[in-house]
């Protein structure tokens, strides 16, 4: 089948970008977004340009590398799924398609579709993890999880940090990836010592490097990981918590 | 395949061997003991002292992140390195089913012992056994780390940790999160990692790729790397190097691993002298998804975990056209379950893959190009309701969903075996060392444990408990003997030679052709996947190691970049891996044809038993091929002879 592209291109950060057109005559229906990246880059090349940039990895939806704006939706038309697991079949019938980078004030532009998501890592770097030296552990069965809070936190840890949340945000905002993560620490009992600090860290991070958060709700309609809305509630709630408390738990 | 014993075939020239074998300076006396022996021969560092010492670690994956923070942790500088832009993205985050531990909770037989045996048995005798016991005790404490560093495991309603069972195993020792282990993990070693480099233990580098080793004085001193964005080529130096970088797999060009995944770390140290192990001891998955398309860039892979509850079967009768639906029971051929009936469709990867293979090639494959066989949860699904099968595998479901269209809860999963896991890798010591000193190797990119085999939910456990509880005392030993001396400067000659043949390299690839680095990425694999795949035979080894030097050849001459080495090139990042994948699959076919025997996944089939098993030639070939590959490319075969003590050597029997 025929698919018409506009995609963006972009030589560097600095550098002014633009749409290019381009028609795939040979698409098909269980092509993946990626995929038909690959078939038009093969393209692409053929004729004597550069390849498109753009980023993906372990395309089965997991590792959070890939990501692109198509047709004003973060990853693309089918909700909740990331790009390389959106195939042609599922856009119903559009066939026309224009791609860009995740689009968001924190994450510029590397090149064409690529961006720089360090801004993301630097919120959990900040705190998002348990102050444990390895080998110092208790034994894991001797504290007890009731099934349904190791559930509950598994749906928050299950974040797989792609970016699109702030992508589909008014505001710019990664409440929802940062509120995963305390959520994800605060339903386990290692690292309470620390949850007050961790709070902390993680919102002041969250304040500096994103915009507010004022519930839209856009960034759920987008997460591939199905991480629920009460993940911004984390945010508040987990900085509140370690306000009133006045202590580090 | 032949299902009987063939003539005896002339014998090819025995592969040039040195003697005496190699030594992996394996602790001497009880197996049982012997790692807490060895921990208590290792030297030591004073804290004072290690802030002057520097530690390289290539990767961030289970392995790579655990050693780093482990090692930034006991107050070492690390530097640590990654291709991605995030170290959560390394390709230890896609593992699903789970991770082994022989923590022995249960009344079900449970034990180190018995861990020990299975995986020894499940690599057909040719690992390491006191590697394996390690890994044993060492999986135990594994479990409360990654659990307390934020991997939320599954917990049953009592809230004790949950397990299940994987292939090859009849007791229960599987730790899980759902489908997405793999990911709980590495989430948790990354922000481990993270935490690190906030205290300035850890540096951080990403999205640089290491693209060579620097050696000084014999020893591993340094890496040369290429900063993806700028395109910057420069060296960095250290006591010592980790290579966590992950397998191969990916030489076959479709395979379960990610598009990034290559050799070139451990290809380019090999190149520097440092030995690579059985590298034809490649896992081809059973349950990994058919290629049903040319632009289909993977063979998604579909959870081990999955054969607890479906059935795999085919029709009884080749071409059945029908739908799974329309075929009754009694023309269905569970083939595993009658096959095996001990284990049935929980037989070891390698058996599950080899049958499926048999059945397939028998023309009883299914799906449109007659490339898979069915697994069914229809049984399952009836037994124990929609609802339960959602709750263990709903994320897999979806995700089969999503890329075959088909629903499977209504119709059985089409799978097909699929490049998977690599046995083979750089060559170590039982400290994880290389055989070039200073060069420490952890997790999928060494050979040590798994054999010609590795049993699920293993791998996530060895890169584990290399980078958390193997890498963190044995480096130190080493560097306890360069305590006090300066790091090498990274303007020293050798270090200046290393750039300047990276910086060569890379012009190379600049200087024009016609074809795209992934087109010979394309044809290296269907050349592998028909000479050197699920089974291999003397014939088909010898003309795709024809096919492999011509194509290398080819590459040479027309490969062609686009764009500039100065910024953000994928073209020229894909060409290097190609580059290096086209020579590692050379000593791939040259380690299959030495091997004169069928074991584990390395299926000769000049070397079978009557009932069509693999026949080990334990007499020759108890032993790990290490190779070397000399400066002109002439590869020499070093073995290290393999002793069992505690399993002794016998027949596997699955039946």
């Amino acid at each position: 089948m025929r698919v018409e592209l506009e995609i963006w291109r972009q030589a560097s950060q600095t550098a002014k970008g633009a749409f290019e057109r381009h028609v795939v005559d040979d698409a098909t229906p269980e092509m993946s977004l990626m995929e038909l990246l690959d078939r038009l880059n093969d393209q692409i090349v053929g004729q004597g340009d550069e390849a498109i940039q753009f980023e993906s990895d372990c395309r089965e939806g997991v590792c959070g590398a890939c990501g692109v704006t198509v047709n004003d939706d973060p990853h693309g038309p089918v909700p909740n799924t990331p790009s390389c697991r959106q195939h042609l079949r599922s856009f119903g019938e559009v066939r026309k398609l224009r791609i860009e980078p995740l689009r968001s004030g924190a994450f510029p532009v590397i090149r064409d579709l690529v961006v720089d998501r360090s801004s993301l890592d630097r919120v959990i770097r900040a705190g998002g993890h348990v102050d444990v030296a390895a080998g110092t552990a208790p034994g894991a069965d001797s504290l007890r999880i009731p099934y349904e809070e190791a559930e509950l936190s598994l749906d928050f840890a299950a974040c797989i940090g792609c970016g699109a949340c702030v992508a589909a945000c008014p505001n710019g905002s990664a409440h929802l990836f940062g509120g995963s993560k305390l959520a994800h620490l605060a339903l386990i009992p290692h690292g309470e010592q620390e949850r007050g600090r961790r709070a902390e860290a993680i919102t002041e991070t969250l304040d500096a490097e994103f915009g507010p958060c004022s519930t839209y709700g856009e960034c759920v309609k987008v997460c591939p990981a199905g991480i629920p809305l009460s993940a911004v509630a984390a945010v508040h709630k987990e900085r509140l918590r370690g306000v009133f408390r006045g202590r580090d738990n | 395949m032949k299902l009987f014993r063939r003539k005896p075939q002339p014998k090819p020239a025995p592969p040039r061997r040195s003697r005496p074998g190699l030594d992996a300076r394996v602790p001497e006396g009880d197996p049982l003991t012997a790692w807490e022996r060895r921990q208590a021969e290792y030297r030591l560092v004073s804290p004072a002292n290690r802030r002057k010492m520097t530690v390289i670690v290539v990767g961030t994956g289970l392995a790579g992140a655990g050693a780093a923070a482990a090692l930034g942790e006991l107050g070492y500088n690390v530097e640590c390195f990654t291709f991605h832009d995030a170290p959560r993205r390394a390709h230890s985050v896609a593992a699903q089913g789970g991770i082994n531990a022989a923590r022995a909770k249960k009344v079900d037989g449970d034990s180190i012992s018995r861990f020990v045996t299975d995986t020894v048995r499940g690599g057909d005798f040719r690992g390491r056994e006191a590697d394996v016991v390690r890994l044993a005790t060492e999986s135990v404490r594994v479990i409360d780390h990654m659990q307390a560093i934020g991997a939320p495991f599954a917990r049953e309603y009592g809230g004790q940790l949950a397990t299940r069972s994987f292939g090859g195993v009849q007791v229960s020792r599987t730790y899980y999160t759902r489908g997405q282990t793999g990911q709980q993990l590495q989430i948790a070693g990354a922000q481990a990692l993270l935490r690190q480099v906030e205290r300035g233990t850890v540096n951080l580098h990403t999205r640089t790729e290491m693209l060579d080793l620097i050696v000084a004085d014999g020893r591993a001193q340094g890496i040369v790397t290429r900063d993806l964005v700028t395109g910057e080529l420069r060296t960095w130096t250290g006591h010592a190097v980790v290579l966590a970088t992950g397998g191969y797999g990916s030489v076959y060009f479709h395979s379960t691993l990610a598009m990034n995944s290559n050799a070139t770390a451990t290809w380019r140290a090999h190149r520097r002298g440092a030995h690579f192990a059985s590298p034809s001891f490649v896992q081809f998955h059973p349950t990994a998804l058919p290629v049903s398309s040319h632009w289909q860039s993977k063979t998604i892979l579909m959870s081990e975990s999955l054969r607890n509850d479906g059935r795999i079967w085919v029709p009884k009768r080749a071409d059945d056209e029908r739908a799974p639906g329309d075929i009754p029971e009694d023309e269905r051929d569970y083939y595993l379950e009658r096959r095996y009936p001990a284990y049935g469709n929980l037989t070891p990867r390698d058996i599950a893959s080899r049958a499926a293979r048999t059945e397939i090639e028998a023309g009883r494959g299914v799906g449109p190009l007659k490339n898979s066989v069915y697994l069914d949860f229809r049984d399952a699904i009836a037994r124990l309701g929609r609802d339960v099968i959602a709750s263990r595998y709903g994320n897999l479901f979806d995700m089969y969903a999503d890329v075959t269209g088909e629903d499977p809860y209504e119709v059985p999963m089409r799978i097909a075996p699929g490049a998977h896991f690599t046995m083979g890798g750089l060559w170590s010591d039982y400290d994880q060392m290389t055989s070039m000193p200073g060069l420490f190797v952890g997790g999928e990119a060494g050979n040590n444990y798994h054999g010609a085999n590795r049993l699920g939910a293993n791998s996530l456990l060895s890169a584990c408990v290399d980078g958390w509880f193997t890498l963190p005392l044995a480096v130190p030993n080493y560097l306890a003997d360069h305590a006090g001396q300066p790091v090498l400067s990274p303007d020293a000659p050798e270090a200046k030679a290393a750039l300047k043949d990276v910086r060569r390299r890379t012009e190379r690839f600049l200087r024009g052709g016609k074809t795209r680095p992934a087109t010979f990425h394309r044809r290296l694999g269907e050349i592998l996947y028909r000479g050197c795949g699920v089974s291999r035979d003397e014939r088909g080894l010898n003309l795709a190691l024809k096919e492999v030097r011509e194509l290398r050849e080819e590459f040479w001459r027309d490969v062609h970049v686009a764009g500039t080495g100065d910024r953000l090139n994928q073209e020229l990042e894909k060409a290097g891996r190609v580059a290096d994948f086209l020579e590692l699959a050379e000593l791939m076919v040259q380690d299959a044809l030495a091997r004169t025997e069928s074991c584990g996944a390395h299926f000769r089939e000049e070397f079978v038993l009557p009932d069509g098993e693999a026949q080990r030639d334990d007499e020759r070939w108890c032993s790990v091929s290490a190779w070397e590959t000399t400066e002109s490319g002439r590869h020499v075969l070093h073995e290290e002879p393999l002793e069992f003590e505690l399993v002794p050597l016998q027949v596997r029997n699955y039946k």
